[in-house]
């Protein structure tokens, strides 16, 4: 048997072997669509949270969009993965869950924490930056593009813990409205709804 | 003249160990395994605990009678183990990888890169 051949079958193999790991081991059910319509009401809410007189409402205002935001990414979620016949929480589901919840948990406690201290104007780096993490993290068991969309979350928050309390709204249009828009496209696009 | 009668034999000879020797770590492939679907069958649960057939057929892009045939193979050959439900009440069949078919995935993996060895030389 001619061994140019029988090496480029067998590297042709391992090549296969590892794009098959790789892609089994991709959490696909972040609803691309789902994103889009998140970003959609979270530009929204930055609209109306900007009108608010008081930091209560301008809270309230972000903490309706977030749980809006759950519901339809929920929804979205579900909805995908009864399309192509996968159950919710798959090994890769459970696995970008179980990473990306903690951030999310440490982000609830700080809102009520710095709310009650006084210091709502540090809560768009602080969300920004959590939901940005446990993107990250979550990503990790994810395609590409998502650990990508969390670095830029990331990066929003860090700008914002810097910058004048009044460009805060500004930042969150950018990171969840924008940012869920235009990633939410990508996923969309390339990896089916 | 003597010089350049003797390169092309001693070229010869090289080619001809590196084949044997690539032969023989060619003869050592796991067969069961050497097919694509059942190659990719096993390489997707080595990077998962489970997955359903759903998801393995969306991964691997090939049909229900194909996917369960090769499938079948390797549950018989005991490299996975099938665990069926109900959800919903649709039928649901989980695989996961058996730490003989791990193994054996390990013991393929080891060979295809005796291959690319014995082909380098």
């Amino acid at each position: 048997m001619p061994a140019q051949p029988l090496r480029d079958r067998a590297a042709d193999n391992l090549r296969f072997i590892r794009s098959t790991m790789e892609r089994a081991g991709s959490f696909t059910a972040v609803p691309g669509r789902g994103q889009v319509v998140i970003g959609a009401t979270a530009l929204a809410a930055a609209w109306l949270a900007a009108r608010q007189p008081s930091p209560l409402g301008w809270t309230v205002v972000w903490v309706a969009e977030a749980f809006l935001a759950l519901a339809v990414g929920g929804w979205a979620m579900i909805r995908k993965a009864r399309a192509a016949a996968d159950p919710v929480l798959s090994g890769p589901a459970r696995r970008f869950w179980l990473a990306f919840a903690p951030a999310v948990f440490v982000g609830a406690l700080l809102t009520v924490a710095l709310y009650r201290a006084d210091r709502a104007a540090l809560l768009p780096g602080t969300w920004l930056l959590l939901y940005g993490t446990g993107v990250v993290t979550g990503g990790a068991f994810s395609v590409p593009v998502v650990p990508v969309m969390g670095v830029s979350l990331m990066t929003l928050g860090a700008a914002a813990l810097f910058t004048p309390a009044a460009w805060g709204d500004w930042w969150m249009a950018a990171g969840f409205g924008l940012g869920h828009i235009v990633f939410g496209a990508i996923i969309a696009r390339r990896y089916g709804g | 003249m003597a010089k350049s009668g003797a390169a092309p034999r001693r070229d010869e000879t090289e080619r001809t160990l590196k084949a044997e020797r690539g032969g023989a770590a060619a003869a050592k492939l796991d067969r069961l395994i050497h097919e694509r679907v059942r190659l990719g069958i096993l390489s997707a649960l080595a990077a998962n605990d489970s997955l359903t057939f759903g998801e393995l057929k969306g991964l691997l892009k090939t049909s229900d009678g194909n996917l369960s045939v090769h499938a079948r193979k390797l549950e018989a050959a005991q490299y996975v183990a099938a665990a069926k439900s109900f959800q919903d009440r649709v039928p649901r069949t989980e695989y996961r990888l058996t730490a003989q078919g791990r193994r054996a995935l390990e013991r393929y993996l080891d060979h295809l890169e005796a291959l690319i060895r014995a082909a380098r030389g």
